[in-house]
């Protein structure tokens, strides 16, 4: 007994002994800035980390960038705390976002990255759900169709007299932010009956196997599930960014006529970290590596927009192109890019 | 006669009963790794367990979440068990009459309740940010040890409790202080109680996501940690991460993922079963 307590204890002094060397030595090197860490969306972790493998594969003597998920708010507030060199966003920073990294003095160079689509899909037996409008998503999500809207036909007279059975993604994403800000009008507002996961897979399982599902989804879960997912097209009755309904792919995400179901994706780096060598490498691969958006289920952004948002961050532009307002639907990147010029 | 007709076939009725319900415990076990293992038992190889995490499902490994997982249970246990331990000995043998102790004792049975996302957001504040100890193995180590500290008291002075008072009494009459009878008798005899509860608690924690993803525990990285304030990832991240991917063949990834902390949960409590077993036979 008495060894046994005594080799715990040494065990655990030991350990606290090197802890605390190893504090020093790194208070006293600059090792620990060689790490580049990256947090935020979840939606956009994915092409995170393929950058960040990359660049480790092309960088073996730069420690690979790390990577988190704490969601798009919680890396703005590790971002505007200065925890953290580059956070993630599945929408472009917040007014209370900005205010809290102005207290804090911490700059950003605001870059997007890729598209993202929502899809609205039905399941393969469906015959009749092959258009949906955004007024008629509006009045299906809405807060006060919760307990009324249930069957098929009031969303469309012409739809069966059926049971409607809502999916969605579960309300801390981002994707549910985005989608109620586009259907219903308001982020974050949206009946409460449906069946909601942060795990999408769980919404195709649902839409896979009900033939009386609705449900909306990132358009790479889609990709993955061909087949076992019917895609809607959607109509959002403005004639000047393609008529009629559009179906998401692509082509309508990028020319921007998948409207309003699709959003630009960004990183927003410190403007200190943004003087590090080795996180000007990094953010060039967002630029360079634009493949790999592709390769892990998202929409690149025309070769116009790299090219612009290269120019803003050598230039080490600060603030976000989207004024103080916050995500704004329906706008197309470049116009915003453009005018920010 | 009728009597005791109907006694033994209660008697049997309960035996029935007993082997069902373990049966149902059991089968849903088996068919938990059943399943888990035809899903992802293709995906373990030695490239597998000493890979580190890709986006192409195929090269992903878990060497940097198997470490981390590790890491940081062994700090966990380093930093509890003493604390823990020690803690206990304080309420069972020195403290047991005082108000304060008994406050103390109220408290730590309901901290035992509380759900662990709450300890997530304590060590946020507490390790990670006052503390400054950053996203690092300490940091998760040290919530985790918060988190399973009441079990290891609690269980602890359950094992304390149950040393015969006879033995206490004999150290004292032979001349022995409190402190000489805690440690050469009290404590030998309730070891494998001990044991027992530290690793119930270390599997708890072993399983537990909420608390370290709050704290900043990361999900890419390309890196074992190699010191106490090193960024980390462990097993359950990594296995949520693969679990909500889209592409079907993450989740193989995570199947295999799973079937490793499996290995490693039984690894630790085969452990602790036998060093219980030694330290019995040995002492008692």
């Amino acid at each position: 007994m008495l060894r046994f307590g005594i080799a715990v204890a040494f065990a655990t002094s030991g350990a606290a002994c090197g802890g605390g060397n190893n504090q020093a030595s790194q208070e006293g090197g600059e090792a620990p800035a060689v790490l580049i860490t990256v947090d935020g969306s979840s939606t956009v972790f994915p092409i995170a980390e393929a950058v960040a493998e990359e660049f480790g594969k092309a960088n073996p003597n730069v420690r690979t960038p790390t990577v988190g998920i704490s969601g798009t708010g919680g890396g703005f507030q590790k971002f505007c705390s200065g925890e953290i060199d580059i956070s993630n966003a599945s929408r472009p920073i917040r007014p209370s976002e900005i205010e809290a990294c102005r207290k804090a003095g911490v700059e950003y160079i605001e870059v997007p990255v890729a598209y993202d689509g929502l899809a609205v899909v039905v399941n393969p037996k469906n015959s009749w759900a092959t258009t949906v409008t955004v007024a008629e998503l509006k009045r299906l999500w809405s807060p006060e169709a919760q307990g009324k809207v249930m069957r098929w036909n009031q969303v469309r007279p012409s739809w069966p007299n059926r049971d409607i059975r809502l999916f969605g993604a579960g309300v801390d994403s981002g994707t549910y932010d985005y989608f109620t800000e586009a259907t219903v009008g308001k982020e974050g507002a949206s009946r409460g009956d449906f069946t909601s996961s942060e795990d999408d897979n769980v919404i195709v399982q649902g839409v896979a196997s009900d033939e009386l599902a609705l449900g909306f989804l990132p358009l790479a879960y889609v990709e993955a599930n061909r087949g076992r997912l019917t895609l809607v097209p959607v109509e959002d009755g403005k004639a000047d960014n393609g008529e009629g309904p559009i179906l998401p792919s692509a082509e309508t995400v990028r020319n921007g006529t998948y409207q309003p179901l699709s959003r630009p994706l960004f990183v927003y780096v410190s403007r200190k970290a943004a003087d590090r060598p080795e996180i000007q490498r990094f953010v060039e691969m967002f630029f360079s590596r634009t493949d790999l958006v592709k390769e892990v289920g998202y929409i690149e952004l025309t070769p116009q927009i790299y090219e612009l948002a290269r120019v803003h961050f050598a230039a080490r532009k600060v603030g976000t192109a989207f004024g103080e307002g916050g995500s704004q639907v329906g706008m197309t990147l470049e116009t915003l890019l453009a005018r920010e010029r | 006669m009728n009597a005791t007709a109907r006694r033994r076939a209660l008697d049997l009725l309960f035996q029935l009963l007993a082997m069902l319900i373990l049966c149902l415990a059991l089968g849903s076990l088996a068919a938990l790794v059943a399943t888990v293992w035809s899903d992802g038992a293709d995906r373990l190889s030695w490239d597998f367990l000493t890979g580190f995490p890709s986006r192409r499902a195929e090269d992903a490994g878990i060497w940097h979440a198997l470490a981390g997982s590790m890491f940081v249970i062994l700090t966990t246990g380093g930093l509890a068990v003493p604390i823990g331990v020690a803690s206990a000995i304080y309420l069972e043998e020195y403290g047991t009459r005082s108000l304060s102790a008994r406050i103390i004792e109220f408290n730590i049975t309901n901290l035992a309740a509380v759900p662990s996302i709450i300890y997530g957001l304590l060590g946020l504040w507490l390790f990670v940010r006052v503390m400054a100890m950053g996203r690092s193995v300490l940091a998760g180590a040290s919530t985790l040890a918060l988190l399973v500290l009441p079990v290891v008291i609690l269980s602890t002075r359950e094992a304390l409790r149950a040393v015969p008072s006879s033995i206490r009494e004999s150290s004292y009459a032979l001349g022995a202080t409190k402190w000489q009878t805690v440690w050469h008798q009290v404590l030998p005899v309730a070891l494998p109680g001990i044991l027992t509860g530290v690793i119930l608690a270390l599997s708890r924690a072993i399983g537990e996501t909420a608390p370290l993803i709050s704290i900043g525990a990361l999900t890419f990285v390309a890196f074992a940690p190699d010191s106490l304030w090193s960024p980390f990832t462990v097993l359950p991240i990594q296995i949520f991460n693969w679990v909500s991917r889209p592409q079907l063949a993450f989740q193989a990834n995570a199947a295999a993922a799973i079937l490793v902390l499996l290995a490693l949960l039984l690894t630790m409590n085969a452990a602790a079963i036998w060093l219980r077993d030694r330290y019995q036979k040995k002492l008692v």
